[in-house]
């Protein structure tokens, strides 16, 4: 059975529906998508959904090596795009899978996506990416927070007093000045969102307004999952 | 999704692989082979699976704790393969050398099938790993290696046994189902993959003589160190 996943037979999957939603914010650091996924999360509670969060990069089996790898262990792309698949995967068998199964809601703060353009970013193919996360259960929505690079900056200066080394792309030695390396590294990141949004098909939500704004549009999205019907739109979804 | 073999490397050193069931005898001729290669004068290097640090004591603990799917237990072995091709198959290759490697992709494509991974799938994780020059596949029935698994008294592991796979309750059963399905897709790769198939029931000189006659050619126009590293 593949047509719950990417192409891939996932072995191990099991044989009754998954009945649960699976809903994916994806989005740059900056975007407000921890902000988002909180609110989301929050409003999924009260209209009486159970709500499973994961996001990257938790599991127990080996975020240990990542970290590891982080401290200046270097290893070459290809290898630690593959480390990071298999903590993905560790993530989806061990989590999404079974609480989808049990009907839950699962809201996943980033999936495949953030690591396919993270490897690709890095020297991987687009179709090797791809093809790496075959096995990934497809979702029933993905929302894309889309903002732009300047908005992504000060929010993460904000965030982080500075710039993140990982987030600003600095191991790929782009730039040596961090500033620059920012701008050059989400640019490349965004570069691979565009292709997925329309490969996999991303809701593109425009990120640069307030909170409450975007989670209201948002919720617009997310509501015909669960059978309401959806209210017309008031504005268009992207505004670049 | 069709099971694509990678292209060749085109570097200037060879790739010499030997692939086999546990217990075929591949190690004990990859060594004597080693050995002969570094007699004639050329430049050797030896390399073998699970060699490599960086993952194996997760593996380990994701194995001890009973943690890793088919597909975990893939792409860990994958991150492995990976860190070892990078670290110590593709430099010395680069260089010129003659590598000779005790398990390579294939070791990675006959286990992930056996668990149920899907095979193209696999093949394209490894898409990183060049065709080698030569495979030498040490074919054996799996009574024979059984036999001297039990004859070594060398512990039975877990995962060798395929016990993850609930093929069997009964350790030494269970082996020979799981270990019988490597070798059904062992057998079925040699004509995919273009495998040398070595007889591994003769005796142990009898095989080594055969794979010296066999790199003769490929080893015609290939440089000793001496002509690396001095001219004239």
């Amino acid at each position: 059975m593949t047509d719950r996943t990417y192409g891939t037979r996932l072995p191990g999957m099991p044989e009754e529906d998954l009945i649960g939603k699976l809903i994916v914010v994806e989005g740059a650091d900056g975007s407000g998508r921890t902000t988002e996924v909180a609110l989301l999360r929050e409003w999924l509670e009260v209209e009486g959904h159970a709500v499973v969060d994961t996001g990257l990069r938790r599991s127990d089996l080996v975020s240990e090596e990542i970290d590891r790898a982080k401290q200046g262990h270097t290893l070459a792309s290809t290898t630690m795009a593959l480390l990071y698949a298999a903590d993905f995967a560790d993530q989806l068998e061990n989590k999404i899978i079974p609480a989808l199964a049990a009907g839950s809601t699962v809201l996943a703060d980033r999936y495949i996506y953030t690591l396919m353009a993270r490897a690709i970013a890095r020297g991987a193919s687009r179709e090797y990416a791809r093809q790496l996360y075959g096995f990934a259960v497809r979702p029933d929505l993905v929302i894309f927070l889309d903002a732009r690079p300047e908005i992504l900056l000060h929010r993460s200066i904000g965030k982080y007093g500075s710039l993140d080394y990982w987030e600003s792309g600095m191991d790929l030695c782009l730039s040596r000045d961090l500033f620059e390396s920012f701008f050059l590294y989400q640019a490349l990141l965004s570069k691979e969102f565009d292709w997925m949004v329309h490969e996999y098909g991303f809701q593109n939500v425009d990120a640069n307004r307030m909170p409450e704004q975007v989670h209201a549009d948002v919720q617009r999205r997310v509501a015909p999952l669960y059978g309401a019907r959806p209210a017309p739109p008031r504005r268009s979804p992207r505004t670049t | 999704m069709p099971e694509v073999p990678s292209p060749s490397h085109g570097f200037p050193g060879r790739l010499l692989v030997f692939e086999g069931l546990d217990g075929s005898g591949k190690s004990t001729q990859a060594a004597l082979l080693g050995k002969w290669l570094q007699s004639k004068g050329y430049r050797v290097f030896f390399t073998e699976w699970n060699s490599s640090e960086l993952v194996s004591s997760t593996i380990r603990r994701g194995k001890k704790k009973g943690l890793l799917t088919p597909t975990t237990f893939s792409l860990l072995h994958a991150v492995d393969f990976a860190d070892r091709f990078e670290r110590k198959i593709l430099p010395p290759l680069r260089a010129g050398y003659l590598v000779v490697c005790d398990r390579y992709a294939y070791t990675a494509f006959v286990r992930d099938a056996a668990r149920g991974c899907d095979p193209a799938w696999v093949r394209m994780i490894y898409s990183f790993a060049p065709r080698p020059d030569r495979v030498f596949y040490f074919r054996v029935p799996v009574a024979v290696t059984l036999k001297r698994k039990l004859a070594s008294r060398l512990k039975m592991n877990y995962y060798e046994a395929g016990m993850d796979l609930g093929l069997s309750d009964d350790l030494v059963e269970s082996y020979q189902r799981f270990q019988g399905r490597l070798k059904r897709e062992y057998d079925r790769l040699s004509t995919v993959d273009d495998f040398r198939v070595v007889d591994a029931t003769r005796p142990v000189e009898a095989i080594q003589a055969e794979l010296r006659a066999d790199l003769k050619p490929l080893l015609a126009k290939f440089p000793t160190g001496t002509r690396l590293m001095h001219d004239g």
